[in-house]
Parts: structure tokens; sequence; C-alpha cells
């Protein structure tokens, strides 16, 4: 199953997809990586390695020097206002707890309220949940319409005076719904609560610029944006980390320590306390450099293409219900679905036997499953190196898979 | 691997039509099984007596694998006593391990089309639910 579809160049960048019988549709869970990623990280391995921000030597210099390029190559992609608001994690989960822990504990107390959607990743609701129980502050939730989209109404009627922090993903990891940010910024500035985004699903697929969303912290993994496992990003305003307590402590984060006090170090130091990942970050730089080179113009315009397909070829299979909105450009790549009377786990293994690599179960996300009062599902979710070819393959899998289970139709 | 013959005629024909999905208002003894990477969920009843099983039905909701299992299960340890019971799940065990001889694998009758399951490590919970369920069942 060699590709060699002429709209899509981008194939022969990723060697994995060059494994026979594979139809890697998992993307949301985390993309594949182009050589150019993975030969940075060996570079940072074999031409740089050392411990970066520590040796006084040349080669540590070059280590640190090429650590904090790709910070600078981060703040550029995000297009954050300074290079030290970029803060190095291991992923998405880390950034949000580092920001629960260091921002959430210390700022909120027993009166106050932290907002988050109903359609949270685990990873955007756990932290929230252990500040809620640590401080007193009551947990709320914008809960959201069969198709995904939260109501301005909703947005009034649980952002108020007592919110401190609006906690929210930027893309549904399960509906692939993007949130509508910009009002909930307002509103929640209006309320001089802090928003928090969680940009895990967004940044691979649209352009994503901090200034101009004005969010005040932004977290996201590198994994899902074709970079490393491994190395993750929290983005936050300056002068809201600059007063914010460490969260973890030990060497680096220092600037000088006695035998009962330390002084922390500067941004972004105080945040990535131990050995950082270097050769991930270098990975990372790698994979936004190469996002550029394509463009999202044409990342979405593909991604857009090749969900408006699916979802036209799921459609026309009896039993498939597609969760959240009808419209394709509303999915960000993602589409979830059930296929009555067979349990998504039975379904992924059906494709499995295809080649096909799918989610199932409850994607992280329980509480919105619970919400939609539906068990699990399947997730297919689309990248730009995907083809129509694949697509293709998908409908006519999932056409037979009633049939295999043993139903008439 | 070999995930295309996996579900078979005898696996989704106790999937679709379980004989021993009911309840059992003369059970004994009751126990929940819960497999939450796959959100199995199995209550499984038993009357036992005299140290042998007398009936059994299970209720519930899950994947093929998970539920047919638990059917196939039932077929088999019906009538046993609790050792024979509890041989059959140890043998059922050693399938999926792929360790059970050919003369062992006969004793476990339609059972024993779960064989493939040893292949799909993320699957082999599922298989094992309801057996797991009975051992801790019948330990008490
Ligand atoms: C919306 C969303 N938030 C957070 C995460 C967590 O990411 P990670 O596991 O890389 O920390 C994911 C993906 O798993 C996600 O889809």
């Amino acid at each position: 199953m060699k590709e060699t579809e002429k709209s899509n160049s981008w194939r022969k960048d990723f060697p994995l997809l060059n494994r026979d019988n594979l139809i890697y549709l998992d993307n949301a869970a985390t993309a594949q990586k182009p050589e150019c990623v993975l030969k940075a990280e060996m570079d940072f391995y074999t031409k740089f390695n050392a411990n970066p921000l520590r040796g006084f030597y040349e080669l540590a210099m070059e280590a640190t020097d090429s650590y904090e390029d790709a910070r600078r190559t981060v703040q550029k992609f995000l297009n954050a206002r300074f290079p030290e608001e970029i803060i190095f994690t291991r992923n998405t989960t880390e950034s949000l707890n580092l920001a629960a822990y260091s921002y959430g504990l210390s700022s909120l107390s027993k009166d106050d309220e932290i907002v988050v959607t109903i359609m949270e990743h685990h990873s955007n609701l756990l932290p929230w949940q252990m500040a809620a129980a640590k401080t007193g502050a009551t947990l709320r939730f914008l809960e959201c319409e069969k198709d995904g989209s939260i109501s301005r109404k909703q947005l009034k009627e649980v952002i108020g005076e007592r919110t401190k922090i609006v906690a929210v993903t930027h893309v549904s990891n399960v509906l692939g719904t993007k949130t509508p940010v910009e009002e909930i910024v307002k509103i929640a500035h209006e309320n001089e609560a802090v928003v928090i985004l969680d940009a895990a699903q967004s940044v691979a697929h649209m352009p994503v610029d901090v200034q101009k969303l004005n969010v005040d912290f932004l977290a996201f993994s590198g994994h899902k944006l074709y970079g490393p496992i491994g190395i993750g990003v929290l983005y936050g305003k300056k002068e809201l980390l600059e007063k914010m307590p460490p969260f973890l402590t030990g060497g680096e984060m220092i600037q000088s320590v006695h035998r009962e006090s330390a002084v922390f170090a500067p941004l972004p130091h105080k945040f990535e306390a131990g050995t950082v990942n270097a050769a991930g970050a270098a990975g990372l730089a790698a994979a936004i450099r190469y996002i550029d080179s394509i463009g999202f113009d044409a990342i979405e315009k593909q991604e857009q293409k090749l969900t408006a397909l699916a979802m036209e070829e799921l459609k026309k299979i009896p039993g498939i219900s597609v969760l959240g909105s009808d419209k394709p450009e509303e999915h960000c790549g993602i589409l979830t679905f059930t296929i009555e009377g067979v349990h998504p786990h039975d379904v992924s293994a059906i494709l499995d036997s295809d080649g096909i690599a799918v989610r199932a179960g409850h994607h992280c996300a329980q509480p919105l499953f619970e919400y939609l009062e539906i068990p699990s599902a399947t997730r297919v979710s689309l990248a730009f190196y995907n083809t129509e070819r694949e697509v293709h393959a998908l409908a006519e899998s999932l056409g037979n898979v009633r049939r295999r289970m043993g139903y008439e139709q | 691997m070999n995930s295309r013959t996996f579900y078979n005629e005898i696996l989704n024909d106790h999937n679709l039509h379980p004989g021993h999905k009911h309840d059992l208002a003369e059970a004994n003894r009751e126990l929940e099984g819960v497999n939450p990477s796959c959100g199995d969920d199995i209550r499984l009843k038993l009357r036992v007596e005299n140290g042998v099983i007398k009936d059994g039905a299970f209720q519930g909701s899950g994947c093929a694998v998970s539920q047919a299992s638990a059917d196939m299960m039932l077929d088999l340890v019906i009538g046993k006593s609790r050792e024979e019971a509890l041989r059959l799940s140890e043998i059922f065990r050693k399938m999926i391990q792929k360790q059970a001889g050919e003369e062992e694998m006969e004793l476990l009758e339609e059972a024993s089309v779960l064989q493939d399951i040893a292949h799909m490590p993320a699957r082999v919970k599922c298989a094992v639910l309801s057996w797991h369920t009975l051992e801790e069942m019948l330990k008490e």
C-alpha cells in the first residue's frame, strides 16, 4: 500500500508512513514525525550534547544556544512578546499542572470560581479539581450544545465576578469543535479572570497568536505538532509568570542557594527545574520550521478537503452517527462516531485488521461522554499527510463492520 | 495479528444472541467485574448449591469479546463443580497465554475461539473479565 498520490507530496517527509499496511488516522493522539525533526534531535546528540545552561565551555554553550534558539522559534510561532514567556515542559499535561499548582494555588481562595468546559480533556480538568479541593474554590462548567458550540448565554451565566480562572480547550479532542476563545477572553477579562487555553488540539491545525487571542496562558504538546514526544510548552504573560512561585524546585531554577533559603532564577528558568530536554526542544523547533515551510493555508486546505470527504462517506454508512457539528469545517480533522450495536473497541479492532489505526474509548474526556449520554466512541483524526485514498479505504472498512459483527447489514 | 478471522460466527453469535444474558432471581452469589480500559462492565450471578454451579447468568455492557466470553463461559461452567469450573478457568488463562495443550483446549469447547486474543494484549482483559469475576466469586 505505498502512497504515491500526487496531491500529497508531503508524505515522503515522514519515514513511518512508508510502513506497509498502515493507514494512520490517530493523529489527534500523536502525530508522525518528519525526517527533519528526527534529524534535529539526532543532531543535538551528535553535535551539541552537553548539559545546557550549566557548563562554561564551548560545547555547553552551543547546547545552550540550541536550546534558547528553540525557545525563540516557539516564541515566534505563538507570536509571544518575549522569549522568556515560553516555558518548556514535558507536555500539555505538565504545562497545565504548572499553571494549576503555581498560579492556581497561589491566587485562589474560598469564594473564588474556576470555569472549565464540559469538553475538557482530563488533563485540563483534574488539575483544576485539585486546585479547587486545596483552596476551597468552586469548579463550574460551561456546557455545550449537541453540535459542540457554547452559547453566549452560557458564557454570561457561568463566567462572573467570582471567576478567577477560565481554563478551556481551544479545540475539543472529541468533537473537534473550536471554542469561542475571543468571546471567552473578553468576558473573562471584564471579570478580571485569567484565561488558560489548552491548545493541544489546535496548534497543529491553525495559526495561534497569543497576542491576538490575548489569552493569559496557553499549553501544548510537541508530539501532536509533528515534534518529538517529551517536550511541551507553557506560554504565560510575563507579568503573571514573574509573580508566580516555582512549580518544581531544584537545580537550574535558582540564582543562589543557602542552607535555609534560595533565590530563584529569573524567567524562564524559574520554571525549568533540573536538566532540560534540549534535544526535544531542538526537535520541536524543527517541527515548527517544517510547518512554516508548508504553511497553515495549505495544511488547512488539505485537512478540510479530507474531513469533508470523510464526513460525506461516513454519512452514507447505515448505523453511523458522527458526534458534534454536521459541518466538516467545524471539526478540525476530528470525526468521532458511534456505530449502532457495535462497541468502539470492536470497531477499532476490525479497522486494525484492515491496517487502519484509529482511537476508541472515552478519549480522556469522560465528563463529556456522560453529558452526551454515550458510553464511548471511535475517533478518526486526520492530518495533512493523509490522502483521499486512505479516507476511501476507511469508509470501505467501516461499511463492513456491522456485517463482520454478524448483523444482516 | 490475524484479527481478520477473529470476529467469527461463534463469537458474533454469542455476542448478538447470548443465551445467558438475563437476570437470575434465585442467584445466591453475585459480583460485578469492570474493565476500565474498555468500559466493559459485567454483573455475574450464580446459584451454587453443595459446591455445584446449578445456574448462572450475566448482565452488563461491553465489547463483543467481553460479552461473548461471558456467555461461552456460562455455557461451560453451568452444571460443573466449583473445582471443575476453577480448573477450566485456569485452562482458559493458559490458552490466552498460548500455553494450553490441544487436549486442554478441547475442554474449553467454543470458548477456544478466543485463543487468537493472545495476539492482542489490549483485548486480553476483555476476554478474561468474566473468568476473573467467576474466580473471585468461587474463591469466597
Ligand atoms: C485537548 C487535549 N488536552 C490535553 C491533552 C494532553 O496532552 P499530553 O498527553 O501530551 O499531555 C490532549 C491529548 O492527549 C488533548 O487532546
